[in-house]
């Protein structure tokens, strides 16, 4: 799974060059293809080196040659985002509690060993960030300028949150779940970090509390020792290093559910850039996407090689077919779905090109077992969320 | 080597047989440690990039300003107002325009 510096550069997605840092020691730098792109790659703690939007709070991006490896995203490649700066870089599972309060019968505080004597779950599902690919926003939207490498697949290990509210028992009236983690802003004016789900979602059988990624203890900027998993759902809601569970009775109003994070309550949630007077909505459910992993967008396939490869993930309705083009969206052949890890698995996919030597515009679009497809011309909102235009790579095939 | 080293390498044997063994991964236990890189970005130089870096660099780094797309002054006011009003940052009203004209300037379009 350890990916060799040589064959990483090979197969790099965006273009590289060396570059000088501070300090006059020498590392790889990467530029995505929009205006300031440039972005050093750097090996943080438990990581191997990783486009680096912001180093403090630590936004790391993931390498999208890593995604062409294995249906699973290796940990120390998963991408990193933190809201805030105030992030424990010394973390005593041992002491850890999560705490349960609010509407409830009775007050919890879980340890380690009260999860480990819980029924464990294990789920493979995609972590997406809400702003995946705003880098891509035509016109540009401010925020976190990623491209599309503000994702990973996992294979999670936890309890399911419904066995810890049934230990608690919610009271009648309990309408939505808080959670928080033990990320805190600098000052105390900031608002803290925290996301709600109504009772119904957080009751759902598939949201967990998981302490293992990959069959490993999750990397502390991943959220160690534990973090809510919410599968099919923007990663918004899964909060990391969780400490805290509070059952509320009313709709949460704190900032990052009544303010940030919301899209248009309008049909395809796009608007017209510009446009105001619209309401909006907690964001939620992923989007179907489907990407190219073996060849990126300017490159080329080895000589005589017709094989493309990818991966497809929806919101949690699962993937029923991916379909490739070769001329630019205008005809399309399916491709031959891999192995099924389940609904919020990435599911891997594979076709053989059939066409001569030649310059060609490949096109993939994957469809979701509700239906769900992907548009040719992306939508948009203020935001910079949920994009899942079909994606193009020019390609030379030799 | 002395009884206690040989001890702790059988314990270290032990652990990781039991490693391979284990089907399923359980809660972790002790305490992880990381050290995170100094930021090692800076604001480029220019009028104002005193009070910007005072202003912006005690919550996050620089490169949350320079990673952004080219953005309009009315685009930097609402950011600044945005960062002083929801977020708490420690900036005075009459510190605003000073910021976004160096913004405007290093990072921006009129």
């Amino acid at each position: 799974m350890e990916l060799g510096r040589g064959r990483f550069l090979a197969a790099g997605g965006a273009a590289l060059a060396a570059a000088a840092i501070p300090g006059g020691a020498s590392a790889q730098s990467v530029k995505l293809p929009f205006a300031n792109g440039d972005r050093p790659l750097v090996a943080f703690p438990q990581k191997r080196p990783l486009i680096v939007l912001t180093p403090r709070p630590p936004q790391l991006e993931t390498p999208f040659a890593i995604f062409d490896q294995g249906v699973y995203t290796p940990n120390d490649a998963f991408y990193v985002r933190w809201h805030l700066s105030n992030i424990p870089q010394t973390v005593d599972a041992d002491a850890h509690r999560i705490a349960v309060t609010g509407a409830v019968n009775s007050v919890l505080s879980l340890s380690m060993s009260d999860l480990a004597a819980m029924p464990p779950v294990e789920i493979a599902a995609v972590n997406q960030c809400s702003g995946n690919s705003r880098g891509l926003f035509a016109p540009r939207v401010a925020g976190g300028q990623w491209k599309d490498g503000a994702m990973g697949n996992a294979l999670w290990t936890g309890v399911r949150l419904r066995d810890i509210l049934d230990r608690a028992g919610l009271k009648a009236g309990a309408k939505q779940v808080q959670f928080d983690g033990l990320e805190s802003g600098v000052f105390p004016a900031t608002p803290d970090f925290k996301k709600s789900l109504d009772v119904e979602m957080a009751r759902s059988e598939d949201v967990i509390v998981a302490y293992a990624m990959n069959g490993e203890p999750l990397p502390v900027l991943n959220g160690y020792p534990v973090r809510l998993i919410v599968p099919g759902w923007y990663a918004t809601y899964w909060v990391k290093m969780l400490s805290a569970i509070t059952v509320l009775d009313k709709v949460d109003d704190n900032f990052w559910m009544k303010t940030a994070y919301r899209i248009p309550d309008t049909p395809n949630n796009d608007v017209a850039p510009g446009q105001t007077g619209f309401a909006t909505i907690p964001i939620n459910k992923m989007r179907a996407r489907s990407f190219v992993t073996n060849v990126a967008d300017g490159g080329s396939l080895p000589a005589g090689s017709r094989d493309l490869r990818g991966i497809a993930f929806d919101g949690g309705t699962g993937i029923r077919g991916v379909e490739v083009s070769a001329d630019s969206g205008a005809t399309w052949s399916d491709a031959r779905l891999e192995r099924d890890y389940g609904k919020y698995s990435f599911r891997r996919w594979n076709a053989q090109l059939n066409v001569p030597p030649g310059n060609y515009v490949i096109a993939v679009r994957a469809t979701a077992n509700d239906g769900a497809t992907q548009r040719a011309t992306a939508g948009w909102n203020p935001s910079g969320y949920m994009r899942n235009a079909i994606e193009t790579y020019a390609v030379t095939v030799s | 080597m002395t009884k206690q080293s040989l001890i702790v390498l059988g314990i270290v044997v032990a652990l990781g047989a039991s490693a391979f063994a284990a089907t399923k991964p359980t809660p972790p236990k002790g305490t992880a440690t990381i050290a995170l890189p100094a930021d090692g970005t800076a604001f480029k130089p220019g009028p104002g990039s005193n009070l910007a870096q005072g202003a912006c660099l005690s919550c996050h780094s620089s490169a949350y300003v320079s990673t952004q797309p080219v953005l309009t002054k009315a685009q930097w006011t609402a950011e600044v107002v945005k960062m002083k009003n929801v977020y708490g940052a420690p900036i005075a009203d009459a510190q605003i325009p000073p910021i976004v004209d160096y913004l405007t300037a290093q990072y921006g379009k009129p």
